[in-house]
């Protein structure tokens, strides 16, 4: 997995609250039996005006030039401003690969749905929950996206720093953290615990044996 | 002792080790995997020179992707051919059991878990879907993961959990004409909102919850996922016990006894303390409809479409006005005058015999109305549909103008043929309205199996609960 350590970025506000992963990835989208190559298609039902479909060419598509996506400004950004319960819905990490590949690394929001918070981890995306009072700030600062608006965001020192020179904390996971910083592998940790799976199996055939079949 | 949760009795008894404070290693008993959010968790164990830990747990089909129209011959769309095929060479490969087309056994694996005895009281149970939250309707801990997820539980058999905040709903009260445990769970995302039991794992308990049968509570543990919470869990009773007894994969003989005597115990002692708790009176609830692209944006069937102005706030008027706009809705209409263009019943939440027998109890005799274009009705498996054709319910459906087809989630998000064009509306027995779930376009409006057949004969939606 890629390492996140810190970056400085445009911010992209998408001002909607339950933004649900059907959107971050329509399903006609699934069908790849691939992890890459779903950017194109992020936000596929309200980036562009026509229907998307696999293989459609990218010079065949009409970007809906309302959607902040689109806006020059944003082009280029790797930071997603977003509101409460983002990722909700389908439990797909094709919404994370989209939002990778795409090039985002990290996603501000009041709040994130479970599943999809999970995967951000195992993707190098960093979710960042901060108060809704700091978010409303946030989109009031950046208004609709078109001004340069540049933020750092510091894993190792769990900070934002704002364009004006503000600096907002936030949490982490101490284990997630630890992991994403070093881009480590979570099977391989596990792996290292296999002593400790083993002897937990021998505990549980004596509890239910019915589990085991031999 | 102190009196624990059902939720900490499994917690406790899966916890491997512990990883900081609040998460653990977390052993899992069932994995339940199919055709999409497979193919890139496999290559991942290929890439690794990994193998399975425990193949023995793992249970497989292809249900998403699937023609309903049948199951036989190829499959025409090349990149559904493809995610399908590529879950037998992987099953193939790593030693899997897989269900595949043509078997009676194939089906929508919330489906198929718990038919086949696969989902067991005390397991945890996971697959790479977030409906996975159904399996706690057996009293195991289950819930949905993501891809790397899937790969994680493949290479090690454990996850990293991290614990979750417990809400006990307490509902009590006989269920009025016309309600069911669609409409149950429906007003619950409807009072807790989509994210009201985020990260949570909500205990279903009370006289009502009691009363229902596993169809009704998988259906209410199904959609408990859409009110954010991670897990819903029935606590284990004697309808429970007799739903599994004989399944396939449950245990025999001895091992039945000394497994129910262990299962009884899988329920909240008196007194165990939860984070949250929430009353519901059942005897109050009404046929609920959804009437926006959100599973919150419900409303009883003889109610309105709401106002956006009557929304103090500002970021959820906002909302509401898009949905509005997205249903093409004006606030104020009767549910019951709007007229959808198909009806889709089937999905995880209600393809189950009992869902079907609800719905042709109301299409017995009837006929679908000249405005629907399209009546669906998809078992959620193939046993559920040799059952349902063993009691006469597809003769019924099919007199009636319906058609009935092969298993798979079919029109519940469109990933096979079975999909909404744009601007059509559709009453669906589904659990997710999202914009463009069914279909790029398609608009949707959740409801129980029942009302999905009153409306497929009336054309609009009806007030089933109003005495006749
Ligand atoms: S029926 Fe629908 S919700 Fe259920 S598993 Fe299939 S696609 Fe997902």
């Amino acid at each position: 997995m890629q390492p996140f350590t810190a970056l400085t970025s445009h911010v992209a506000p998408l001002d909607r609250a339950d933004v649900d992963t059907d959107a971050l990835i329509p399903k006609q989208f699934m069908k790849s039996i691939a992890r890459t190559g779903f950017g194109d298609n992020l936000f596929d039902a309200w980036r562009y005006r026509d229907p998307g479909y696999p293989g459609k060419p990218q010079s065949a598509r009409e970007p809906e030039p309302d959607f902040v996506l689109n806006r020059p400004s944003c082009k280029c950004a790797q930071i997603l401003l977003a509101r409460d319960n983002f990722g909700c819905g389908s439990s797909r990490e094709h919404a994370l690969w989209a939002l990778a590949d795409y090039g985002f690394r990290v996603i501000v929001a009041p709040s994130f749905a479970d599943i999809f918070f999970n995967n951000c981890f195992k993707n190098g995306v960093l979710p960042v929950v901060l108060p809704t009072r700091q978010i409303d700030r946030l989109f009031a600062d950046i208004g609709d996206g078109r001004k340069d608006y540049r933020v750092t965001v510091d894993l190792a020192e769990q900070t934002l720093r704002l364009p004006d020179g503000e600096v907002l904390g936030f949490e982490v996971d101490a284990y997630r953290k630890h992991c994403l910083l070093h881009g480590l592998d979570d099977i391989a940790l596990t792996l290292q615990q296999a002593d400790d799976i083993r002897a937990y199996e021998l505990r549980r055939r004596t509890l239910e044996p019915w589990l085991f079949p031999a | 002792m102190t009196p624990r949760t059902l939720f900490d009795k499994l917690w406790s008894r899966h916890v491997v080790a512990m990883r900081g404070e609040s998460t653990a290693l977390l052993y899992v008993d069932r994995h339940l995997v199919y055709e999409v959010t497979s193919p890139q968790a496999f290559e991942g164990l290929r890439l690794a020179g990994r193998t399975p830990w425990r193949r023995d747990t793992v249970l497989a089909t292809a249900d998403h992707n699937v023609p309903t129209t049948s199951h036989t011959g190829e499959i025409r769309d090349p990149l559904s051919r493809m995610q399908v095929e590529r879950l037998g060479h992987n099953c193939r490969e790593f030693g899997i059991t897989l269900f595949p087309l043509g078997d009676r056994r194939q089906g929508i694996i919330h489906v198929i878990g718990p038919e086949q005895g696969a989902t067991l009281p005390g397991m945890t149970v996971v697959a790479g879907d977030s409906h996975t939250s159904t399996h706690g309707a057996f009293a195991a801990l289950a819930f949905g993961v993501g891809t790397s997820e899937v790969e994680h539980v493949l290479a090690t058999q454990c996850l990293p959990v991290d614990r979750m905040k417990t809400l006990y709903v307490d509902v009590s009260g006989a269920l009025p004409r016309g309600v069911t445990a669609k409409d149950l769970v429906l007003d619950l995302i409807r009072r807790l909102g989509v994210a009201g039991g985020a990260g949570c794992a909500i205990e279903f308990g009370g006289d009502t919850v009691r009363g229902l049968s596993m169809e009704g509570r998988m259906t209410l543990c199904n959609m408990a996922i859409e009110a954010g919470a991670r897990v819903a869990l029935v606590a284990v009773d004697a309808v429970t016990l007799d739903y599994l007894k004989g399944r396939p994969l449950a245990p025999r003989g001895a091992q039945w006894d000394a497994a129910c005597k262990y299962w009884r115990t899988l329920v909240s002692d008196d007194g165990a303390v939860f984070d949250a708790r929430l009353q519901i009176d059942a005897g109050a609830l009404r046929p609920m409809v959804s009437w926006g692209t959100s599973p919150a944006q419900t409303v009883p069937v003889d109610g309105h479409v709401p106002d956006p102005r009557d929304e103090a706030d500002p970021v959820r008027r906002a909302q509401m006005q898009r949905a509005l706009d997205y249903m093409a809705l004006e606030p104020g209409t009767a549910i019951t005058d709007i007229r959808p263009d198909r009806v889709f019943i089937g999905s995880c939440t209600n393809a189950r015999i009992e869902d079907l027998r609800a719905a042709a109890a109301i299409a017995r005799g009837g006929r679908v109305a000249a405005s629907i274009s399209q009546a669906l009705v998809v078992p959620g498996s193939g046993l559920v549909k040799a059952q349902a054709e063993a009691e006469g319910l597809d003769r019924v459906f099919i007199e009636a103008g319906f058609e009935w087809r092969e298993p798979g989630c079919s029109m519940c998000l469109g990933m096979n043929d079975d999909s909404l064009r744009l601007g059509e509306r559709c009453a669906s027995t589904s659990n997710r309205n999202f914009e463009g779930r069914q279909g790029t376009g398609g608009r949707t409006h959740l409801v129980s199996p029942a009302m999905a057949a009153a409306v497929a004969l009336a054309g609009h939606f009806v007030d089933i609960g109003a005495e006749a």
